[in-house]
């Protein structure tokens, strides 16, 4: 059987579908389906953490694993600084950007430092949108409450509120800095509506979204000439006498050598940790999304929230090969585009959350109403050429041009023919546990974006990665960079590493590995 | 079983890949058909620091130069998105050295008359084209190039959406014009200075600052967590 033969029952009962409208579930019943499918659930991927804040907490393994390893440095570094600043940012996504543009424009001198190019991240790679309420029947109250059904509940009140108040500037200072969003006949901002949502709250540019709020922010911090240190990896972090942040030991990957730069504060803005491939998942991740951040803070005794909870995202391509774990936008389900199993069956409203609609997919494909490939994979249709059908034709090249560009490049045109889909390790819902100054509990360290924790809850609402990414950017840059100003620059010392080993050796040994982790090694190394 | 295969889509290479002959920077390998350029590397021995990022074709990191057996003809592609075939020889494209102008793009005063301070050979292109056939994102470069110089700032905007700025349309051009970095200063421009700002965003920041949805925001936070759940459910 061929692929362009399997497809024919999507195309077969594409108008009798188009009559039904499937309910979203029932509370009871949608906890019934996460508990049984969404990959969350599987106890034997998780284990409890040994030691440190988060001790007895259960996590996933590949993450206790790397939470308990190792630091490449020893008690007897050099700690010479090569370099010196008031702020420095570790991380080149958005809110690393963000973070260094507001501290830089706050009047602090800031070095931003990333292990690959500036800009490389996930939030380049964000399709959907940023959720902020400005439509005028939305408020962000409604964008709050949304957030938090999503979120199970669990989501920290504070932050969100702060997020969601705070979005309707950050669209401003982005329309200001040059950031085309997509716009209605009459000038104000076109908002999608996103699967969890309400109300239409997403700000699209295209389904290039963090491309362009990417482009746009790396050409400022290039333009502020702020300094950067590209291809440095974070390796440790360094603490004064006090246990307070002091700065951080890079490795330089072009020349392997060890970089010491000495901050007043430090903002962690190193992403999530899809590249860990937690329970085998391909993911959507960048090359770089290895945790390092988790680990780095971690070692200095930061808390993490959430840390037992992931996003898959529904809509991973599983056909063909080259593309695994690509993300099929969910802008695709927000257009109309069914889920469709082997049977021809849809078997989840679309729109429901993330969760909810993984877990539907994973139900199917388990249940034997999945479409396997010969390379094993498993997945279900989501049926695309529905968008032509239901919008009229060129609506699928018209909205989503970088969906159509990447599957074009492997001979499928995706608006005449459904793509396979699996959920794809997407996001990582909790991090390092921050309060609304983007502070953790160790001082003069913060964390913004992915690697910080609490805000999301337990599932993320599409498009909140965005804002928050901008909103928790700009609060960390402008309080570090006003902290900085009112400060000394702390001792240079790795004393929260003896400590972190001591604590180790109390409860058995380090978990053997050094992190982090920097690159996932899939460099072939036999035959 | 018979279930199962009736949901199978064929594709024996994957299982029992079939391998091609490959050439990486001149150094014959043997690779398994149809992984992408990024793959081969990592599957060849070769560890890749620069020249990797997003991995989605959405960061411009991977930009490679490539032969196609028996064609003399140089292509270009992202290294993430483009799968391998027999007899195909590359290279990945090192970081150019191109020249970004540097502005504030706030305090513009005349971005359209601008582009000639900041990137004075934008006019220079000699229509050669090299630069769209060097595109790995099919975009018009070269019309964008000139819609720029002619001052249709949308125009190039518009085009440029689909940029990844790997940067590949820069080595090939006769003019010594960076188109990508030409667009992005266009966009950026388009964006500050020739758009609309939306009256509802205005709105609504004042309805915040002006405390609008402060009792609504007393009365929800007071609430317990039941009371809380309750009242989410009556948001449609």
């Amino acid at each position: 059987m061929d692929i362009h033969a399997l497809q024919q029952i999507v195309h077969k009962t594409r108008d009798a579908r188009r009559k039904q409208t499937l309910p979203k579930f029932s509370p009871a019943d949608r906890d019934q389906l996460i508990k049984k499918y969404h990959p969350d659930s599987r106890e034997s991927a998780y284990r409890p953490i040994r030691f440190g804040p988060n001790a007895g907490e259960k996590t996933v393994v590949e993450l206790a694993t790397l939470l308990e390893g190792d630091s490449l440095i020893g008690e007897d570094v050099d700690l010479t600084p090569h370099y010196t600043t008031d702020v420095l940012v570790i991380g080149g996504g958005g809110a690393g950007c963000a973070a260094a543009l507001h501290a830089h424009g706050a009047g602090a001198k800031v070095i931003l430092a990333t292990k690959l190019r500036l800009g490389d991240s996930n939030s380049v790679m964000a399709q959907g949108g940023m959720q902020i309420s400005v439509a005028p029947e939305d408020s962000p109250v409604t964008h709050f409450l949304d957030t938090l059904k999503g979120g199970h509940m669990k989501n920290d009140h504070q932050l969100l509120k702060v997020m969601v108040e705070e979005g309707p500037a950050i669209a401003k200072w982005l329309i200001g800095l040059g950031v085309l969003f997509d716009r209605q006949a009459d000038g104000n901002l076109h908002v999608k509506k996103g699967g969890g949502s309400s109300k239409p709250r997403l700000l699209t540019c295209s389904d290039y979204t963090g491309l362009e709020i990417m482009r746009v922010l790396k050409d400022e911090v290039i333009n502020q000439k702020i300094q950067l240190l590209e291809f440095c990896a974070a390796v440790e972090l360094l603490s004064d006498e006090g246990g307070k942040c002091s700065g951080a030991i890079f490795k330089d990957l072009d020349n392997h050598r060890y970089v010491v730069v000495a901050a007043k504060t430090v903002i962690l803005a190193t992403g999530g940790i899809g590249r860990l491939h937690i329970q085998g998942f391909p993911t959507s991740n960048h090359y770089g999304a290895t945790g390092d951040g988790l680990c780095l803070s971690y070692r200095m005794g930061a808390a993490l929230a959430h840390v037992d909870t992931f996003q898959y995202h529904p809509s991973g391509a599983v056909y063909p090969e080259q593309l695994i774990g690509a993300l099929v936008t969910e802008g695709i389900r927000s257009e109309g585009g069914h889920l469709v199993n082997a049977k021809g069956e849809r078997f989840v409203n679309e729109l429901d959350t993330r969760d909810v609609v993984s877990s539907s997919i994973i139900r199917e494909c388990e249940e034997g109403r999945g479409i396997r490939t010969m390379s094993g994979r498993v997945g279900v249709w989501l049926d695309t050429p529905l968008l032509d059908a239901e919008h009229g034709p060129g609506t699928v090249e018209k909205h989503f041009p970088a969906m159509m560009l990447q599957f074009e490049r492997f001979g499928i045109d995706i608006s005449k023919d459904p793509v396979l889909i699996y959920p794809t390790l997407h996001y990582q819902n909790g991090g390092v546990k921050i309060d609304t100054n983007s502070e953790t509990n160790v001082g003069n360290l913060f964390v913004a974006g992915e690697a910080s924790g609490g805000l999301h809850g337990r599932n993320r609402l599409m498009g909140n990665s965005l804002l928050d990414l901008m909103v928790f950017g700009k609060r960390s840059g402008l309080i570090a960079a006003s902290r900085a100003a009112s400060m000394p620059q702390g001792r240079l010392t790795v004393k929260h590493l003896e400590r972190f080993r001591a604590n180790a050796k109390k409860h058995g040994s380090l978990s053997g590995v050094i992190s982090p982790m920097i690159l996932p090694a899939y460099t072939r190394k036999a035959g | 079983m018979a279930q199962e295969n009736a949901n199978v889509i064929d594709q024996p290479e994957v299982l029992t890949p079939r391998m091609v002959t490959i050439e990486i920077s001149g150094k014959t390998y043997e690779v398994p058909e149809g992984i992408t350029v990024i793959k081969a590397l990592w599957y060849t021995g070769q560890e890749v620091v620069r020249g990797a990022g997003c991995l989605g074709g959405f960061c411009g990191a991977c930009a490679t130069y490539y032969r196609t057996k028996d064609d003399p003809k140089v292509k270009t592609c992202l290294a993430c998105q483009t799968a391998v075939q027999d007899g195909m020889s590359f290279t990945m494209m090192p970081p150019f050295p191109a020249r970004k102008a540097t502005y504030d793009i706030q305090k513009l005063q005349d971005p359209k008359q601008d582009l000639f301070n900041l990137y004075p050979e934008a006019p220079l292109c000699r229509n050669c084209n090299a630069c769209t056939e060097a595109c790995p994102q099919k975009i018009d470069v070269r019309e964008g190039v000139w819609k720029a110089v002619f001052g249709d700032f949308k125009g190039v905007s518009e085009m440029f959406m689909d940029c990844v700025m790997c940067g590949m349309c820069t080595p090939v051009c006769i003019a010594d014009i960076a188109p990508n970095l030409v667009a992005l200063y266009v966009s950026r421009a388009q964006g500050a200075h020739f758009t609309e700002k939306p009256k509802g965003l205005e709105t609504r920041i004042h309805e915040i600052e002006n405390g609008r949805f402060n009792e609504e925001w007393n009365h929800i936070l007071k609430m317990n967590e039941k009371e809380l759940v309750d009242h989410c459910a009556t948001v449609k």
